[in-house]
């Protein structure tokens, strides 16, 4: 009887396998297979979402035009890089040519050897650590195959020293709040100080939380208030941030919120009363309200398409990155039937050549390593939307 | 024929059958590999899976035959983990076979994660049982908070760590190990399928011959009844310590396999979700079966890739799947006539061998 047993469970086993044998063959289409993973549940599920509908967004906006076809294809990694290499897997079974990579960082630093070793090209809308194109600490070796559309983490943090340090209106005594067991937090809060101390900015007060502290900021903000902190800087993602604005706003302390790409979000969080966000300052590429007809197209149709949700940044580096692809792989005369490594060789000569004018800036470019250069923006939430700063 | 067969299953017929299992199973794994039909999905699946079922085994030595609740083995987890990159990082010069390195990481994560599981045993094995799941849940805690501010770079002048803030500062051609909350990154890839279910056939032997160890009765004793136990003259700390410990070093161990599977490895992942994981893989298998862990992790872990094509509904549906196991499971007419089915076939079954 227990081989009769063992029988049944090794057939319940190979069954469980066999569903995934069956995988249907990648039929011969147009059209350039383009995946992405992201965080569609979960914490972070906003940028998740904003990356897929944007992306979406691009690709029926390209194919419309006729020439190349792309098909897009995004699966959920939960920020996970546990996650990230499985949704990579699926993506792989599915036939991609070009990535996405992933949307947030840990989970596109755990695949960024996959395509390497696969020899796919990615360009990756907002994973920013320096992690993700890099292979050591030093930030010598690349992998060659990823490039970032968004600034990485220490860009951010000089960026964010040097226009507080410029714009004396905002405050002059700063204190910062970090999440300590986040390496985006951390890598941009290191950046953050070491430039500050160059530059002669003043930090009064510097505290962090971590993932089971991040519910109770009265002690973060008291030690601010109590050095006379007139700005506070804010290098964590929105839903920490949210809690602060809350809570900073029942103790009556009132000074300037400076943010960085992170919070970018805020406005669209369910529960939170928008009017608390009122006059946060953040660093971000990308403004919903800039007047430029690409910026109006884009947040038009983008509302069209999500029940009149405003786009935020991660969307529109993510609309960035299809058009930037479909822009090299169009200079670079790429067809679909070429090999993985082919389209790729064709986007990275085309990547480090090509300038790019897009939502989150223009005249962007890329190093050979996958590092983008463009500028960065500062915007003002300003009766519930994202308002540029005029300089 | 009988004779082989009272040899082979006899007294160690659960753990033959185990094995049996996870060996059919490779084959059928390794088979479907070689013919290309296993998708890329599951290929990048199988090594967390055993490391999962490996660390889930070796919780259910604890919470099953030992009888106590640990909510801190993703700590032991996470030990093994980064000792394995760090020993693999520092001997990759030195070691170039990748199968020897592993192995190499693998013992040393082990004894690490062991000896962390032995200090902790000592203030943890006095106390019962509530206590000592508050002790190991903040030791879990202690473990991830410890390892997120801890900076340990390698150059050619030898080890450099730093704690809370990073002043580390290499010469060129150092490596950073544990980069604080960023943890490791782009470690070498070296754990393999094979060498996982080596390791699991290892640990699987462990286990059972603990369980028929005199220590392995004097821990199921204890468990059954301490009073009894420790009047018929049996070390209740000193049997329970052993399990423990040995619990924490095969967490240790398949921390190796699961940190050398990916070129990222950050210290959060280790935190007190995963320990609840790890006792809600134990628990749907059966406390104490470890057959029953083996498939249970390997399903639990599968099925959210499993039900990737449900798109926005997977996590609504793996949760109703979970309770509905749950339910199931513990439905008293349902376990019934699972019983009748298999003790009808236990009386065929004797009947035929006799």
């Amino acid at each position: 009887m227990n081989f009769k047993k063992l029988l049944s469970t090794v057939a319940v086993a190979s069954m469980l396998v066999a569903c995934g044998g069956g995988s249907t063959e990648s039929n011969e289409s147009k059209a350039f297979k383009i995946g992405v993973s992201g965080p569609l549940t979960g914490d972070a599920a906003v940028y998740g979402n904003a990356v897929k509908n944007a992306a979406e967004l691009a690709v029926e906006e390209v194919n419309a035009k006729g020439g190349i076809q792309l098909e897009l294809k995004v699966e959920d990694d939960q920020a996970d890089p546990e996650k990230s290499p499985t949704a990579y897997g699926t993506l792989k079974d599915w036939g991609m040519q070009i990535g996405l990579s992933t949307v947030t960082s840990g989970a596109a630093a755990a695949v960024s050897q996959n395509y390497a070793d696969d020899q796919i090209f990615a360009l990756t809308p907002s994973a920013s650590s320096t992690t993700v194109i890099y292979k050591d600490a030093d930030n010598t070796q690349s992998f060659g195959y990823v490039y970032q559309m968004c600034f990485t983490d220490p860009n951010q943090g000089i960026a964010s020293a040097d226009y507080i340090k410029a714009h004396t209106n905002l405050g002059t005594k700063v204190a910062v709040i970090y999440k300590n067991d986040d390496n985006y937090s951390t890598g941009v809060y290191q950046k953050f100080m070491s430039e500050a101390k160059a530059k002669g900015l003043e930090v009064v007060s510097e505290t962090s939380f971590d993932n089971s502290s991040a519910t109770d900021f009265n002690v973060q903000l008291k030690d601010a208030q109590a050095k006379g902190a007139d700005i506070v800087y804010l290098p964590i993602y929105y839903q920490p941030a949210s809690l602060i604005l809350t809570q900073a706003s029942k103790m009556g302390y009132k000074p300037s919120f400076f943010g960085i790409d992170g919070m970018d979000g805020i406005l669209t969080l369910k529960g939170f009363d928008t009017k608390l966000a009122e006059g946060v300052y953040l660093l971000t590429p990308f403004s919903a309200d800039a007047k430029d007809d690409l910026t109006a197209n884009f947040v038009k149709n983008y509302k069209a398409k999500c029940d009149g949700e405003v786009p935020n940044q991660f969307a529109a580096d993510a609309y960035d990155c299809i058009y930037a692809i479909y822009n090299a792989l169009e200079a670079g005369k790429a067809t679909p039937d070429m090999s993985n490594s082919e389209i790729a060789d064709i986007l990275k000569k085309q990547f480090t050549s090509m300038t790019f004018n897009g939502l989150t800036g223009t005249d962007v470019t890329w190093s050979e390593k996958g590092e983008v250069s463009k500028a960065p923006k500062a915007v003002v939430i300003k009766d519930g939307a994202y308002v540029g700063v005029e300089d | 024929m009988e004779m082989m067969k009272t040899a082979f299953l006899g007294k160690n017929k659960n753990r033959s059958i185990c094995v049996g299992v996870v060996i059919l199973a490779y084959i059928i794994i390794e088979l479907l590999m070689f013919t290309g039909s296993l998708k890329s999905l599951f290929i990048n699946l199988l090594v967390p899976v055993t490391s999962y079922i490996i660390v889930a085994l070796a919780l259910n030595l604890v919470v099953g035959v030992s009888g106590e609740l640990s909510l801190g083995h993703a700590g032991f987890m996470s030990i093994g983990a980064f000792t394995g990159v760090i020993v693999s990082s520092v001997t990759s010069t030195m070691i170039t076979n990748d199968i020897l390195r592993l192995f190499v990481a693998i013992i040393a994560g082990a004894i690490v994660a062991a000896v962390f599981g032995f200090l902790i045993s000592i203030p943890v094995l006095k106390l019962q049982g509530d206590y000592l799941a508050i002790v190991t849940l903040a030791f879990g805690q202690i473990i991830k908070s410890l390892i997120n501010n801890t900076f340990l770079g390698y150059d050619a002048s030898g080890f450099h760590f730093s704690f809370i803030t990073n002043n580390v500062k290499l010469s060129t051609g150092g490596k950073m190990l544990i980069n604080g909350p960023i943890g490791a990154t782009a470690t070498d890839r070296i754990s393999t399928f094979t060498v996982s279910v080596i390791v699991l056939i290892i640990v699987l032997f462990i286990i059972f011959n603990f369980i028929n160890s005199k220590y392995g009765r004097g821990v199921m004793a204890t468990r059954d009844d301490r009073i009894a136990a420790q009047s018929v003259g049996i070390d209740v700390v000193k049997t329970k310590t052993i399990a423990f410990v040995l619990s924490a070093g095969i967490a240790g161990a398949a921390g190796v396999l699961y940190g050398l599977n990916f070129s990222t490895l950050v210290p959060a992942k280790f935190d007190f979700n995963q320990s609840i994981l790890i006792l809600v893989y134990v628990v749907l298998g059966g406390l104490g079966n470890m057959l029953g862990t083996i498939i249970s992790t390997s399903l639990l872990v599968l099925l959210p890739e499993l039900l990737r094509f449900l798109a926005d509904y997977r996590m609504l549906i793996y949760s109703v799947v979970l309770i509905s196991i749950m339910i199931i499971t513990n439905n008293p007419t349902i376990n019934k006539t699972i019983k009748k089915i298999f003790k009808k076939n236990k009386a065929e079954g004797d009947l035929n061998n006799g």
